[in-house]
């Protein structure tokens, strides 16, 4: 139990379940700016629990989005969460109902450290140490930014409209550079997002373009000439 | 947006999230390892962040418009170009977000 691997993966785990629980206060803040009360911020950090999609969501409806708009928005970034189980099972092998629970956990961070675990037991340990702790602070955190906003009037509320947009860009940043695999083409699809919803804008129901973006996938999303060996589907 | 129809969309995505995480748990492998699957949980992230950011930066309903929040998210980015940290990334933005809204009025 005090093996140094073991305490390496509790501070890695701690460490970083930390700083992104954080993030919940920004969640929160942005809640609150997409009109939301206390209880749908913290229903939302409780129950959805996947940080992309939440923002997504209030961020569809902080625009004037439909429902409708904000939850598929919502879904359509969900699906990562669904191949990261995928990637999960042979090492956490979770069986009838504990799967129930493991599923609730499975995000970004808690893939991303349980995969990188030496081994089976400590990937298990990993995932549950991340788990706990996103999702203890990402809870409390949300409350406090939420309650926070609320407060808020004035020039403060004009800064934490520019936190907002902000918080989405330090949310994609991380696709976008170099070490990213395929960096080249995940700009190419960031820029065509930008373009077709800012082109829809004045046309579409609020918040239709965000889902519209995803057109940019297909525009964008498949690989150059240079970029792989044949360039003749290119133009299909 | 009433109270009820926010509700409905918090509990609808809520169980729809918690759902497609369960399926990665409980469905066979090969019926998510698809190059067209992967090709979607890669690439769609960008796209829709990317028009968030957009949305959220320089429109107002139906209107594109150029504010504070603009130069807010150009300090962010040149923040996250620096490589600062998260929470000095949203300070900054906040900052100028509000220095703008002191300036113009």
């Amino acid at each position: 139990m005090t093996s140094p691997e073991r305490t390496a993966t509790l501070r890695d785990a701690i460490g970083l379940g930390l700083a992104v629980g954080l993030y919940g206060a920004a969640f929160g803040a942005a809640a609150d700016a997409a009109g939301l009360n206390t209880w749908q911020a913290v229903t939302l950090s409780a129950l959805m629990f996947t940080g992309a999609s939440q923002f997504a969501l209030v961020g569809v409806l902080g625009a004037g989005g439909s429902a409708l708009a904000a939850v598929g928005s919502a879904l359509l970034l969900g699906t990562r969460n669904t191949v990261y189980g995928v990637r999960l099972v042979p090492l956490l092998q979770p069986r009838g109902f504990r799967r129930l629970g493991t599923a609730h956990w499975v995000i970004d961070e808690t893939t991303a450290m349980s995969l990188a675990a030496p081994d089976r037991a400590l990937s298990r340990l990993a995932f549950l140490a991340t788990g706990a702790t996103i999702y203890l602070t990402w809870n409390l955190m949300t409350a406090v930014g939420v309650l926070g906003a609320a407060a808020l009037g004035g020039t403060a509320r004009a800064a934490l409209d520019a936190v907002v947009p902000a918080a989405f860009l330090a949310l994609l940043w991380p696709r976008l550079r170099a070490a990213f695999p395929e960096a080249a083409v995940q700009r190419r699809v960031a820029v065509g997002g930008v373009v077709v919803a800012l082109a829809l804008t004045p046309f579409v129901p609020a918040g239709v373009q965000v889902i519209a973006a995803v057109v940019a996938v297909a525009l964008a999303g498949r690989p150059r000439a240079a970029e792989r060996p044949t360039a003749s589907e290119e133009m299909a | 947006m009433s109270g009820t129809v926010l509700w409905a969309a918090v509990l609808a995505g809520s169980l729809g999230c918690y759902l497609l995480k369960l399926a990665g748990l409980s469905v066979p492998a090969a019926w998510v390892e698809q190059p067209w699957v992967a090709r979607v949980v890669d690439f769609v992230p960008a796209a829709l962040l990317a028009a968030l950011v957009a949305v959220q930066a320089a429109t107002s309903g139906h209107d594109l418009v150029l504010d504070g929040r603009l130069v807010g998210l150009a300090v962010a980015a040149v923040a996250l170009a620096l490589r600062a940290p998260f929470i000095v990334v949203l300070l900054l933005a906040g900052a100028a977000g509000a220095l703008v809204h002191v300036i113009a009025g």
